[in-house]
C-alpha cells in the first residue's frame, strides 16, 4: 500500500475523531436547564452552594477551557464521574464493556458467517425457490424491530416452554461446583439474546453478498470458467466471491454501527450487563455523564471500524492499492 | 430515467410518473409493498373513525386487565383493561405520521445539501461532504438516544430528532446524481445563457432528481418508523401520543411478556413488521425503476 493512501486515511481518522470529541461536548453542554440544580437533583439550592458546585466542577470557567479541560481528561482516561453510581465513569465501563464484547462478538461471527454463505446460496441459485425464500426472508427479519424479537423470543423460551434463561448474564445467587459449570451458566444466558441480534443484522449481509455475487458471476470471465469445465463450487468460491468480497468488506464497517443500536436494545431486553443497558439506565437516570462517555465510546468505535475496513477495502482491492 | 426532463416538459414528466407506476405495479415485490401499505393507511384513517380509542376507559374490575380476546374486546385487553384493538388502531397513525414527517425532514435537508454540495463543486462540495461524512458514520440510534433525552419527549421532538440524524445518505446520492448531470450539455447551454443559480437548480436540476429522491424517501420512512417504534420502547417516546412503539414500552414495562399476555405485544410488533416491510418492498422495487445506475446493468 501507498503511503500516501496511509497516510490520508489517517488524517480523516484524526480529524473525525477530533470532529466527535468537540461534537459530543457540546451535545452535552447545551442542555436545557442548568446543570448544577441536575446534579444537585433539587432546586433548591443557596447562590452559595450553587457556586460552589460550579466552581467545583469547573463550570464556572470559559467553555474554551472547559473543553481543554474535557480532553485533558479524555487523555487521561477520566470519562467524568457518575452521578447515579458515584463511581468513576470509566470504572463501570471498564465493567460493562467486556459483556458487550462477547454479546457483540458472538453475534458478528454468526451474522457474518451464516449471512455470507446464506447469500452465497442464495446467489449461485438466482432466481430458484430457495432464492426468493432467502431474498424475502431477509427483508422480513430486516422489517422487524430488535428489541421485539427479543420479546418474542423470550415468550418462546422463557415463558412458554420454559428452557432457557431470560435475564441478566448469570442465574442469581447460585453457587458452582466449578469453573466450567458458571461458564456453562454464562453460555447459556447468552443463547437469547446473540440470536436475538444476529437473526436482525443478518438480512443485510445477505442480501449485499448475494447482489454482489450476482455481479460478478454475470461477468465474462465466470463463463469462460465454467466453459473451461470448472465446478460450480470451485466458480463460486475462487472466482466469484473473490471478487464480490468488497462490498461485504463495506457493509461490515456499516454494520458495526448498526451492531451498536442492536446492542442497545437487546440488552435492555435481557438486562444483559453491558454497555447497551448502562446506555438504557443512563437515560433513564439522566446520568449524564454516563450517556455522554457511552456515546462518545460508541462514536469511536464506529468510527474505527471505518477506518479499518477503508484499509482492509484498499488491501483486498489491487486495483485501489496501486492507485 | 432515460429521459432528460427540462421545465417546458410538464407532459413528459407526467407520463414518466405513469410509466412508473406501472412499473412498480408490474413488478411482484412493488405490487406487494403497494397493497400492504394501502391497508395499512385505510386501517390507520379508517379504523379510529370506526373503532375511536379512549384511553381514559380503563377497566373496573380486575378481569378487565389483561383480559383474553373475546367478542368484547377482539384483540383483549392491556394493564389498564382498555381496548387493545381500539388503542392499536389509533397508535397506527401515530407511527405512520411520524414516520412520514421524520422522512420529510431527512429528504429536505439531505436534497439541499447534495444539491448545492454538487451543484457549486469545489470547495462548497468539499465543505459539505466532509460534514455529511460525519453524521454518516455517527451511530444513528445511540445518538437519536441521546438527543432525545436531552431535548425531552414529545412528538416533535420525536420526529425532528429523527428527521436530522436520517439526511446525510440522502445528501450522498443526490449529490452524485447532481454531479454528473451539472456535466449535461442542456445545463451547461442554460447557464451560458445566463439562467440564475436557483432558476437551475430548481428547474432543471431538480426535476431530474427528483425520482431518484422520492425512490430513497420510501426506504427513509422504513428506518424512520424502525427508530420510532425503538425511541418510543426505551421510553423516550411521547406519553401523550400512543404509538405502536409506546405500546409495547408498556407491555413490557408491565410484565406482559413474562405473563403470557401474547394479544398485547403481538399486534403492535406485527404492526411495525408489516408497514415497515410495506415501505421497503415498495422502496426496493421503486429503486430498480429509477436508480439509473441500476437501469443501467438491466
Amino acid at each position: 500500500m501507498r503511503l500516501a493512501v496511509l497516510g490520508r486515511k489517517l488524517a480523516w481518522l484524526a480529524g473525525t475523531l477530533a470532529a466527535v470529541v468537540t461534537f459530543n461536548f457540546l451535545l452535552f453542554r447545551v442542555l436545557p436547564g442548568d446543570p448544577v440544580t441536575l446534579y444537585a437533583r433539587s432546586g433548591h439550592l443557596t447562590p452559595q452552594a450553587a457556586a460552589q458546585l460550579r466552581s467545583l466542577f469547573g463550570l464556572d470557567k470559559p467553555l474554551v477551557e472547559q473543553f481543554w479541560i474535557y480532553v485533558r481528561g479524555l487523555v487521561h482516561g477520566d470519562l467524568g464521574f457518575s452521578q447515579a453510581y458515584h463511581r468513576p465513569v470509566a470504572d463501570i465501563i471498564a465493567e460493562r464493556l467486556v459483556n458487550t464484547l462477547l454479546l457483540v462478538g458472538l453475534a458478528t461471527l454468526l451474522v457474518v458467517g451464516i449471512g455470507v454463505a446464506m447469500g452465497v446460496v442464495s446467489a449461485s441459485r438466482r432466481g430458484s425457490k430457495v432464492d426468493s425464500a432467502t431474498v424475502f426472508g431477509s427483508l422480513v427479519f430486516w422489517s422487524m424491530p430488535t428489541f421485539w424479537v427479543g420479546m418474542l423470543l423470550i415468550f418462546a423460551f422463557g415463558t412458554w416452554v420454559k428452557i432457557l434463561p431470560t435475564r441478566g448474564i448469570s442465574t442469581v445467587g447460585a453457587t458452582f461446583s466449578s469453573s466450567f459449570a458458571s461458564t456453562l451458566d454464562v453460555m447459556k444466558h447468552l443463547i437469547l439474546p446473540t440470536i436475538t441480534l444476529a437473526l436482525v443484522d443478518i438480512g443485510q449481509f445477505v442480501l449485499i453478498t448475494r447482489s454482489s455475487l450476482v455481479d460478478v458471476l454475470t461477468e465474462d470471465f465466470v463463463t469462460t470458467a465454467k466453459a473451461k469445465g470448472m465446478s460450480r463450487r470451485r466458480v463460486v468460491w475462487r472466482h466469484g466471491m473473490r471478487n464480490a468480497m468488497l462490498p461485504v468488506v463495506t457493509t461490515s464497517a456499516l454494520y458495526i454501527g448498526l451492531v451498536v443500536g442492536g446492542a442497545i436494545q437487546v440488552e435492555t431486553v435481557f438486562s444483559w450487563p453491558g454497555m447497551g443497558e448502562l446506555t438504557f439506565d443512563a437515560v433513564k437516570l439522566r446520568d449524564y455523564a454516563v450517556l455522554e462517555a457511552c456515546f462518545l465510546l460508541f462514536a469511536v468505535t464506529v468510527i474505527v471500524a471505518n477506518f479499518l475496513s477503508d484499509l482492509l477495502y484498499v488491501w483486498l482491492d489491487p486495483r485501489v492499492r496501486e492507485a | 430515467m432515460a429521459a432528460i426532463l427540462r421545465p417546458e416538459d410538464a407532459t413528459k414528466s407526467r407520463a414518466v410518473f405513469r410509466r412508473t407506476i406501472h412499473e412498480l405495479w408490474s413488478d411482484a415485490t412493488g405490487r406487494t409493498g403497494i397493497i400492504v401499505l394501502m391497508i395499512v393507511t385505510l386501517a390507520a384513517v379508517v379504523g379510529p373513525m370506526l373503532l375511536p380509542f379512549d384511553p381514559s376507559k380503563v377497566g373496573s374490575v380486575a378481569a378487565d386487565i389483561f383480559a383474553r380476546p373475546s367478542h368484547a374486546h377482539l384483540l383483549g385487553t392491556d394493564e389498564l383493561g382498555r381496548d387493545i384493538l381500539r388503542e392499536f388502531l389509533a397508535a397506527a397513525g401515530v407511527s405512520l405520521i411520524v414516520g412520514l414527517s421524520a422522512t420529510v425532514i431527512s429528504i429536505g435537508v439531505g436534497a439541499i445539501i447534495g444539491l448545492v454540495a454538487g451543484y457549486f463543486g469545489r470547495w462548497v462540495d468539499a465543505l459539505l461532504m466532509r460534514f455529511t461524512d460525519f453524521f454518516l458514520v455517527l451511530p444513528t440510534i445511540p445518538l437519536v438516544i441521546v438527543l432525545a433525552a436531552i431535548f425531552g419527549q414529545n412528538l416533535e421532538v420525536t420526529i425532528l430528532v429523527i428527521g436530522l440524524t436520517g439526511w446525510p445518505p440522502i445528501a450522498r446520492i443526490v449529490r452524485s446524481q447532481v454531479l454528473t448531470l451539472r456535466e449535461r450539455q442542456f445545463v451547461v447551454r442554460v447557464e451560458a445563457m445566463g439562467g440564475s443559480h436557483l432558476r437551475l437548480m430548481g428547474l432543471h436540476i431538480l426535476p431530474n432528481v427528483a425520482p431518484l429522491i422520492f425512490a430513497n424517501a420510501v426506504l427513509v420512512i422504513a428506518g424512520s418508523i424502525l427508530a420510532e417504534a425503538t425511541l418510543a420502547f426505551l421510553g423516550l417516546g411521547d406519553p401523550v401520543h400512543v404509538s405502536w412503539g409506546t405500546m409495547l414500552h408498556f407491555a413490557f414495562a408491565t410484565g406482559a411478556v413474562g405473563r403470557g399476555v401474547w394479544w398485547y405485544f403481538l399486534p403492535p410488533g406485527l404492526g411495525i413488521v408489516i408497514v415497515v416491510l410495506g415501505f421497503t418492498l415498495a422502496g426496493h422495487s421503486l429503486d430498480r425503476i429509477l436508480n439509473p445506475r441500476l437501469q443501467e446493468r438491466r
